[in-house]
């Protein structure tokens, strides 16, 4: 069941993500201060947003998790947190390369770039700290708890650009800005548009990932049957 | 389309298209090693019964 459903968000996801690029790369106009080097940002804040989405779902799995202690929800946490973790690359690149041409630097130690790095290495953290523990029931409940609190840094990740109004571009979605357009509706549409593309990729690889932590789940059980029965 | 800072808008986008291609592979990757594991794992216990 899983795998046709995986197969038909595919079916969707991939002729959309083309038909983005194309439209992303020839139809949109160049921005007219920054010229081509803007559609870079067509990739940047949507790989952000679904990297959001991830985090937050990692966050109500842990929660979740340590609620009803069921192995299930930790699942989740893993896959949508490595799955936020691939977004997330993609938004710190992807930003770098465009201050690299419109700041003149590849890095500022700006607030919104700093704690999306600590964020992203938080949850790098994690992963690490997931790997260093065997025992299942210690790993699932010490990984909810650092995903809980590495959720706070998400969140002055998200608050960042309104708390501290330094080189980073402040809100420009208008669902951001209180309705107030601040770039052509088309760019933003375009932007909406391409997260959705990217949306349904990160679902995809999310589901992929969960179905891996239920076949190691089941290989650590052989593992013990075997162990057991020796 | 205009020329400036077009090679870097290139850099972007395959940088964005590399990296999400880049985690497809590695994700393809431990699929086929799970796999194989848990076959493993399968056929040994079948052959200890």
């Amino acid at each position: 069941m899983r795998t046709k459903v995986i197969l038909g968000l595919g079916a969707v996801a991939l002729p959309l993500l083309l038909r983005n690029l194309y439209v992303i790369m020839f139809l949109v106009p160049d921005e007219m201060e920054q010229g081509p080097i803007y559609r870079i940002f067509y990739y940047h804040l949507p790989a952000f947003l679904v990297a959001a989405c991830g985090y937050l779902t990692a966050l109500v799995a842990s929660v979740m998790y340590l609620v009803k202690k069921d192995q299930k929800y930790d699942a989740i946490a893993v896959a949508a947190t490595e799955t936020a973790l691939a977004f997330a690359a993609v938004n710190l690149v992807t930003g770098m390369i465009w201050g690299r041409i419109i700041w003149g630097i590849w890095w500022a130690w700006d607030p919104r770039l700093t704690w999306a790095l600590i964020s992203w290495l938080v949850y790098f953290g994690y992963l690490m700290l997931r790997s260093a523990i065997d025992d299942p029931t210690e790993r699932a409940k010490n990984s909810a708890v650092l995903s809980i609190f590495g959720s706070a840094s998400v969140a002055v990740t998200w608050k960042a650009i309104e708390w501290w109004r330094t080189q980073h571009p402040g809100p420009v979605l208008s669902i951001r800005t209180g309705g107030v357009q601040k770039i052509d509706p088309m760019m933003e549409n375009m932007i909406y548009v391409n997260f959705l593309a990217l949306l349904l990729l990160g679902v995809i690889f999310m589901l992929v990932r969960l179905r891996q932590e239920e076949v190691q789940r089941e290989i650590d059980g052989l593992r013990r049957y075997a162990h057991a029965a020796n | 389309m205009d020329e400036r800072n077009i090679t870097y808008m290139f850099y972007g986008l395959a940088v964005a298209w590399g990296l999400l291609a880049l985690y497809a592979v590695l994700l393809g990757l431990r699929e086929r090693d799970l796999t194989k594991q848990l076959d493993t794992l399968k056929r040994m216990i079948e052959e200890k019964k």
